[in-house]
């Protein structure tokens, strides 16, 4: 189905009510002023459950123009639930130009993953937050969490971290890796695998983070330092997987493991599907591939 | 032309499209310090408040943003009408009150700390500056960098306040509180967040 002008009509262009969006927009300009610092904001209801990105979705409503091409993945995959219907909806309530392919977009919606195509200066990346305080689960109570990100009091995270160490032998953390801005703000990356964390380090890109149901809002401007916590002798290190991707054969990329069969087959591949998709294209095959590479619609122009 | 057609005239012709682009490009101006983000002529307010401050203030100001406006502004009963008309906004009785300011003549703006520099516990409670200026080339050389700029970057906007490197050095130690600058410029719109630092060039 083809989305006509008239279909548009009985909502304001993406969605959101224009003082809404001046509202996310002024604490958008100050998440970007004060990078890494979780800017309080007046969360609306939106047509979907707190859980499924309202947060990601309500500050790509607020940025987001007629000229946009957008881009939604979940977990680095374009087909997706929550990916189709996000991306149904702003084709929606916003009549834009959408897009599979990483590179096209101006504005990438995710839910936990970085692509793997480097980022480029001009794009933003608007990321679906769940609990955007890292030292939630180390504190429960607002008022103390606020009062320890006053003082720069960060002793407790590197408690737990140590904790992990003391019992494990290394830094367990695999996602929501906690990361400190421009040496100042600890910040939850989002459950993005720690695999990414390292992109997010003087990225070309803007960063935006949305959290709708805790009511925050937080941002990383284009070549900010974000460095992963750890200790000298337990350095930051990211995941490596001793296999390729089992249908593009791509090496050093984030793989996620799918289940074949009831009797422990299993293989990795790609998490990010663009990637893998453009590689396969390109006659890159892994040892589980199809003969021949589905043809897939990348873009869809506004109508 | 009398106060009350002033005051109504002069908005955004298509406010749900214009706003959006004045704030694009504010906010890549915010994410890029330094950067010229170009903008065209979107609002006529009243003089002496120029077509981009006053684009700005349509773009990001509402009811819930006190607005404080330096004497020069304050002067014409129109340009307080004008706001007042297209954005409904309240003005703010102390520059600590104000979370925008408007400020038509930078050169003799009071200190920066006047301002609302927000609180250690919400830094994000300051006053958001909107300096009206000529042009980005032809005041004293700022050297720019901190997030958002790569190496470095060098304006030199026009009409800067007095003792302006100083002031945001000063700005600049109070981080994470602090006020944020918008330069507005007939051609559009460049930003100083308070991470911005100012390298002193040599003479």
């Amino acid at each position: 189905m083809t989305a006509r002008p008239a279909d548009i009509a009985t909502y304001n262009f993406a969605y959101l009510d224009e003082q809404t969006k001046r509202m996310i927009r002024r604490a958008i300009l100050k998440g970007i002023a004060i990078p890494g610092y979780q800017v309080p904001f007046a969360s609306r209801e939106m047509p979907m459950p707190y859980g499924w990105g309202t947060g990601g979705v309500q500050v790509t409503a607020s940025i987001i123009g007629p000229e946009d091409v957008l881009k939604v993945i979940d977990q680095g995959a374009d087909d997706t639930t929550n990916a189709v219907s996000i991306r149904a909806f702003f084709k929606k309530v916003a009549n834009v130009a959408v897009t599979t392919e990483t590179a096209k977009a101006t504005i990438i919606q995710t839910r936990h993953r970085i692509p793997e195509h480097p980022l480029t200066a001009g794009q933003v990346l608007v990321y679906q937050v769940p609990i955007p305080e890292p030292l939630r689960f180390l504190e429960p109570r607002e008022t103390e969490t606020r009062k320890m990100h006053a003082l720069e009091e960060y002793g407790l995270m590197h408690v737990k971290l140590y904790e992990d160490i003391a019992r494990h032998g290394r830094i367990a953390t695999t996602y929501a890796y906690p990361v400190k801005v421009e040496g100042r703000y600890v910040m939850d990356p989002s459950p993005t695998p720690k695999f990414d964390n390292p992109k997010m380090h003087r990225s070309p890109a803007l960063q935006l983070f949305g959290a709708g149901r805790e009511k925050r809002i937080y941002a990383l401007p284009p070549f900010t330092d974000v460095v992963s916590l750890d200790f000298e002798d337990h350095p930051f290190e990211v995941q490596t997987f001793d296999q390729p991707c089992a249908l593009c054969a791509a090496e050093n990329v984030y793989l996620d493991e799918v289940i074949l069969d009831d009797h422990g087959g299993h293989m990795f591949v790609c998490s990010d599907t663009d990637h893998c998709e453009k590689r396969r294209e390109q006659g890159h095959r892994g040892h589980l591939a199809p003969e021949t590479p589905p043809a897939l619609e990348k873009t869809e122009p506004a109508q | 032309m009398d106060i009350a057609t002033q005051a109504i005239e002069g908005g955004f012709v298509d406010p749900v499209f214009d706003a959006q682009t004045v704030f694009r490009a504010v906010m890549d101006a915010m994410a890029r310090p330094g950067t010229l983000q170009p903008l065209p002529v979107f609002a006529r307010p009243p003089a002496p408040l120029s077509t981009t401050a006053g684009a700005i203030a349509l773009a990001l100001c509402d009811n819930d943003t006190p607005l404080w406006l330096d004497l020069v502004l304050q002067a014409p009963a129109a340009i307080k009408s004008w706001l007042g008309f297209h954005t409904g906004a309240p003005l703010a009785n102390t520059p600590a009150d104000a979370h925008f300011a408007l400020i038509a003549t930078p050169a003799e703006m009071m200190a920066l700390d006047g301002f609302s520099q927000g609180t250690q516990d919400y830094p994000d409670r300051s006053t958001t500056l909107i300096l009206q200026v000529s042009d980005l080339v032809s005041g004293a050389p700022l050297l720019l960098e901190g997030p958002g700029i790569e190496t470095t970057a060098t304006i030199a906007p026009a009409q800067m306040p007095r003792h302006f490197v100083e002031q945001w050095k000063q700005n600049n130690q109070r981080f994470p509180r602090g006020v944020d600058i918008i330069l507005a410029t007939p051609e559009g719109v460049a930003c100083l967040p308070r991470t911005t630092r100012i390298k002193t060039m040599e003479a």
